[in-house]
């Protein structure tokens, strides 16, 4: 049947063409002949073909087309009075003769066209007298085309200022007039198109009618062009004219795109003056309008200006463009029932995005906005709908964008409650747009205040939050949030160390309930950030004598203890371990002995009781041996244990050749070589030759297990110590030593193949030797050993 | 029949010719036998004079009994055709009995003739002026030639000429109200007016004003009654809704118009109506007839000028639909009819 109905189309078409063509042929001859009877009854007879009801508006149109080029030919013939003899004030009754209306009309407005370029009666009234004829064909798809020829054949020919037309009584108010009525008789015909379909067809229908529309909005269009349209006659008569008819027609599609029309074609400094006028039809359009769309268009349109022409700003704030947006966007979400909360959230996007663009200081407009969504999602569960989070993302992150200070943000009260709404996903999502924002411009945190507002947003990142289970985690993006989290940490600075001391327990306070999966994470960046705030105190220690010193490093000292102690909890020990040490070593610089010792005995403890894998022990210990040996803070007796406790564990390591690096490493906790370092000498020999021991029997391990002694290594790196120390002057190490080490070396190197392999390390710290041997002084003398003899 | 008629065809050859022939004006007028032809117009009261030429053909002579010539005013009823009354007759004696053997030119004026009626030219009755010519022959049969002229009357524009107005409707299905700016017209008039919707409950295809001459013959018992539609002109194309308003602008000279004749000498009257038409979609037909007088007027007025004169009377607001139902016969006249 539908398939039918598009042949039938086809068939119709085709006919009426041929009927167009058959009369034009005789128009054609009429004309030729200058015989004006047979023109006008040839060109009744082809219009007669648009009379048609068979065909779509589509179809029509091209019917249109073929009788709108053969009247040009006719308009053409009406125009040379010397060719048909007959005065145009003759021809415009002559044409009325025709019996049928729709032919009438056209050759009315054809002649029409004609008698106003003679200017033998004003255009007003030729005008006011067409577009009152017209209303003779209330058929809407015949209707909306035959005015359509009237606005087309008439627009060159309105009494615009300027147009050779206005003057005398023609002004551009008849321009107007003209233009507004034909507008609001098309309309109407539109309009009623929807009304003369069933159900069934409805869709069918809807979409004939909006073929149609260009036909109505080319009126809006001609109104537009006219250049004697100043602002006061735009807002007086113009627009309320329009306004008017787009509320009254209660038709949803004809709102909508009139509105966008409207919205299109008048320039954007009327749209800036009659903004309350424009915003008040928007509540009264009907709910299924999707006014959202509308309003965004021309919030968009504004801000465009705006941002185009920046000297019109003072006119936006004149005219209070914010405040009556804001109020039309609340009245048409309050009027619009049923519209989805994604609609609601879009169109403060939109709101936002024009403040942002042209009132960018305004920061309590753009806290109105979010307030004002907050109260839209207010009484209502998270958001589930997929597209209202993206749009609630979008709301927050306008903000973002447009202030390169994120701490902006950070100001506005109604930030965090919009993000409350959120769902979990989403809300980290956001965190992390937060965070790399400020990563991006570089911005400081500097007060507790903010770093406290800044925590309470991206808390999503901070902690597990209610309801969320930890295998959908994925791994990888979890150590990312986590470490931008870290990087936030790094961000947070003040140049008064109370305010910075205030800000890191905030950040303490906020990270400590992250749970064990983010402690190593959050942890590391705290500690670190307030290490710095120890060495920035440190230097300023001379300074601030005699003024009270809330901040010292003492209570700082403390908040690191406890924080460490958390991690160490986690458990997360190695971690722990190197931090404590790092405190440790801050401790010292600030001469703080007792608290430096604290911290020692929690890496021992932490070593003794947390770290079991042998690999991760060989690592401590030498950071510990590191550490301590720079320690300077210590007096003998608490030095005396740590270094004890240190050469203990290091002897006691699981693998010999673990365990012999570790205690030649202790020997350099007996030389120190600072001025007032401790210098040891008998104690370093001890841990060298004890180390050498462990090697030796390592060597042998090696033999009886593999069947061949072990490389050399652990040797040469002993060897390398003794040559150290040499140099360094511990009298206890003899040339005759190092002598003996060196053979020892070359006998197990032989030993171990009859092929003289040289060992590279070896190689190279005998040619050290030679080299210092050479280049004589103190260091060559000493060095005078019977090497030579090698 | 035309040889045997040639035999005895008359031998002499009658013309009649008006004395103002070149300046008075022609008037196209319709033939029985449909030709059309130019014929001089008069009107009443006018003095018509002329002259009569007999020319015998040559070598012959006209013995006569007398001529005469006569101004009849006569009306003809189809159905009794041929047999015409004469409402005017006057004569004049142009020559007494006697020979014509060359051409003879005999002058004659009827003066202030009154000519009450106009010519007219119906389904089923004519009137018409016109010169009769008889050379009476006592043997042959008198020799006859008749000369039509018309006649038109122009009268007074009727003093009282209100516009029409006019609420009309079927009850709850559909309810308009119509302007027409006058009663009556002239015959190069424009009737101008407009339909207002009140209420539209069928859905209306289009709307034509058409307009009607009723033509009734005869009296009493034997009148015959023919109507006939002269215009029928296309208003409104497509289904209005309520509220809107449709201009009527109709030129009236393109059509065949008389003025209306009420009851010429007991014969016949013509009386012509507006009716609005409306059709809806399954083709049923309602319509509301109003008689409308054409008239000459004294003066015709000019209709040189753009007839810009849509509806003046502007949209009155429908003021009470009470009164409308209170209207008794006055209701019933008014309604809209379907046929």
């Amino acid at each position: 049947m539908i398939s039918d109905g598009i042949d039938d189309d086809e068939k119709w078409l085709a006919e009426g063409i041929a009927g167009i063509q058959h009369h034009a042929f005789y128009l054609h001859r009429a004309l030729d002949a200058n015989n004006l009877r047979e023109a006008l009854k040839f060109s009744a007879l082809m219009l007669s073909e648009l009379r048609t009801s068979k065909l779509s508006p589509q179809k029509y149109y091209e019917l249109y087309m073929r009788a709108f080029d053969e009247l040009r030919m006719l308009e053409m013939f009406f125009k040379d009075e010397s060719r048909h003899g007959v005065s145009i004030v003759d021809l415009y009754e002559l044409v009325q003769h025709a019996g049928n209306i729709l032919p009438r009309m056209y050759l009315l407005c054809t002649v029409g066209s004609v008698y106003i370029k003679s200017k033998e009666a004003p255009a007003k009234d030729v005008l006011k007298d067409l577009v009152e004829m017209c209303r003779g064909v209330q058929h809407p798809i015949r209707g909306l085309f035959l005015r359509s020829y009237l606005c087309q054949v008439s627009r060159d020919k309105l009494p615009d200022i300027g147009s050779e037309y206005e003057g005398g009584d023609d002004t551009v108010m008849d321009a107007v007039d003209f233009v507004l009525q034909n507008f609001t008789e098309m309309n109407k015909l539109w309009v009623r198109m929807q009304q003369q379909g069933p159900g069934a067809i409805k869709e069918k229908m809807e979409k004939e009618r909006s073929e149609l529309r260009d036909l109505v909005g080319k009126n809006l269009h001609v109104l537009g062009q006219i250049e004697g349209v100043d602002l006061e006659m735009y807002k007086n008569t113009v627009l309320p004219g329009i306004l008017e008819q787009v509320v009254n027609c209660k038709d949803d599609i004809a709102q909508f795109y009139l509105m966008e029309c409207i919205i299109q074609v008048f320039p954007d400094d009327y749209h800036l003056q009659t903004l309350e006028t424009l915003l008040g039809a928007c509540p009264q359009l009907q709910p299924t309008v999707d006014t959202k769309t509308v309003l965004s268009q021309l919030m968009e349109r504004l801000s465009n200006y705006a941002a185009a022409n920046v000297e019109v700003l003072p006119e936006f704030l004149q005219v209070e463009a914010f405040t009556k947006l804001s109020t039309a966007i609340g009245r048409v979400i309050e009027a619009q029932v049923d519209m989805p909360i994604v609609g609601a959230i879009s169109l403060y996007v939109s709101l936002l995005t024009f403040t942002l663009r042209v009132h960018p200081d305004h920061l309590d407009y753009v806290d109105h906005v979010l307030g004002a969504c907050v109260k839209k999602l207010s009484g209502k569960p998270k958001l589930e709908d997929k597209r209202a989070t993206k749009q609630v993302v979008a709301l927050l992150s306008v903000p973002l964008e447009k202030y390169n200070d994120t701490v902006t943000a950070l100001t506005l009260s109604n930030y965090p409650r919009v993000m409350d709404y959120l769902d979990d996903g989403t809300n980290k999502v956001m965190a992390m747009v937060i965070i790399q924002s400020i990563m991006k411009n570089n911005t400081f945190i500097t007060t507790a205040d903010k770093v406290e507002v800044l925590f309470a947003l991206i808390k999503g990142l901070i902690k597990d939050l209610d309801g969320t289970s930890v295998d959908e985690l994925d791994e990888e993006d979890f150590k990312e949030e986590q470490n931008s989290v870290a990087r936030l940490i790094h961000m947070l600075y003040n140049d008064d160390p109370e305010e910075m001391l205030k800000m890191i327990c905030t950040v303490k306070k906020h990270i400590m309930s992250g749970g064990p999966r983010r402690l190593p994470f959050t942890i590391p960046p705290l500690v670190f950030s307030a290490l710095r705030l120890i060495r920035r105190l440190q230097g300023q220690d001379g300074e601030v004598v005699g003024e009270e010193v809330p901040t010292t490093p003492k209570i700082i000292f403390q908040l690191l203890d406890q924080t460490i102690q958390a991690l160490s909890c986690v458990p997360s020990p190695e971690l722990a371990l190197r931090l404590y040490l790092q405190c440790a070593e801050a401790a010292n610089d600030c001469d703080l002995e007792p608290v430096a010792y604290e911290f020692f005995t929690q890496a021992f403890v932490l070593y003794e009781e947390e770290i079991a894998d042998s690999k991760a022990q060989v690592t401590a210990i030498h950071l510990i041996i590191g550490t301590l040996q720079r320690m300077n803070v210590f007096g003998i007796e608490n030095r005396d244990t740590l270094t004890h406790k240190a050469t203990g564990y290091s002897a006691k390591l699981l693998k010999k050749p673990d365990q012999c690096r570790a205690v030649y490493a202790c020997s350099h906790l007996f030389w120190v070589d600072d001025q007032d370092g401790i210098k040891d000498g008998e104690r370093v020999l001890l841990c060298l030759k004890r180390s050498l021991r462990i090697a030796n029997a390592a060597q042998q391990m090696a033999s009886v297990i593999r069947g061949s002694s072990g490389p050399v290594t652990l040797f040469v790196e002993i060897l390398n110590k003794y040559v150290y120390f040499f140099e360094k002057g511990n009298p206890q190490i003899t040339p005759a030593a190092i002598q003996g080490l060196i053979e020892l070396i070359n006998n197990e190197l032989q030993s171990e193949s009859t092929i003289q392999i040289s060992d590279p390390f070896f190689a190279s710290t005998l040619r050290y030797i030679q080299f210092q041997k050479q280049k004589g002084g103190v260091m060559g003398e000493k060095l005078l050993l019977s090497m030579f003899d090698s | 029949m035309n040889y045997l008629i040639g035999a005895f065809k008359p031998s002499c050859n009658i013309s009649i010719t008006f004395s103002d022939a070149k300046t008075r004006k022609q008037v196209p007028f319709k033939k029985e036998n449909g030709q059309t032809v130019m014929l001089p117009l008069f009107q009443s009261q006018e003095n018509i004079s002329g002259k009569v030429s007999v020319e015998p053909v040559p070598g012959k002579k006209v013995e006569h009994n007398g001529i005469k010539v006569e101004l009849l005013g006569q009306i003809e009823m189809y159905f009794d055709r041929g047999n015409f009354y004469d409402f005017t007759s006057l004569v004049r004696e142009l020559d007494i009995p006697g020979e014509i053997y060359e051409r003879k030119t005999f002058p004659f004026e009827f003066s202030t003739v009154e000519m009450p009626y106009e010519t007219y030219n119906g389904a089923n009755v004519r009137l018409r002026y016109v010169l009769k010519v008889t050379i009476s022959r006592g043997y042959a049969g008198s020799i006859v030639e008749y000369q039509d002229f018309v006649v038109r009357n122009y009268s007074p524009p009727p003093s009282i000429n209100n516009s029409i107005k006019m609420e009309v409707g079927i009850e709850d299905c559909l309810h308009i109200e119509f302007e027409y700016n006058k009663s009556k017209y002239h015959l190069k008039d424009v009737i101008v007016g407009k339909i207002y919707f009140l209420l539209v409950r069928i859905k209306i295809k289009n709307m034509d004003l058409e307009i009607r001459r009723r033509e009734s013959t005869g009296s009493g018992a034997n009148t015959h009654v023919e109507t006939e539609t002269l215009a029928k002109f296309e208003l409104m194309d497509g289904a209005p809704v309520r509220g809107e308003s449709i201009p009527i602008r109709l030129f009236l000279s393109p059509y065949e118009l008389t003025p209306t004749h009420k009851n010429i000498n007991n014969k016949f009257s013509v009386k012509y109506y507006l009716n609005l038409v409306l059709v809806d979609e399954e083709d049923r037909r309602y319509f509301k007839q109003q008689e409308n007088i054409f008239c000459w007027c004294e003066r015709p007025v000019c209709l040189g000028g753009p007839t810009m004169a849509y509806p003046s009377c502007r949209l009155k607001a429908f003021h009470n639909g009470q009164t409308y139902v209170d209207g008794g016969d006055a209701q019933r006249q008014q309604q809209i009819s379907p046929i």
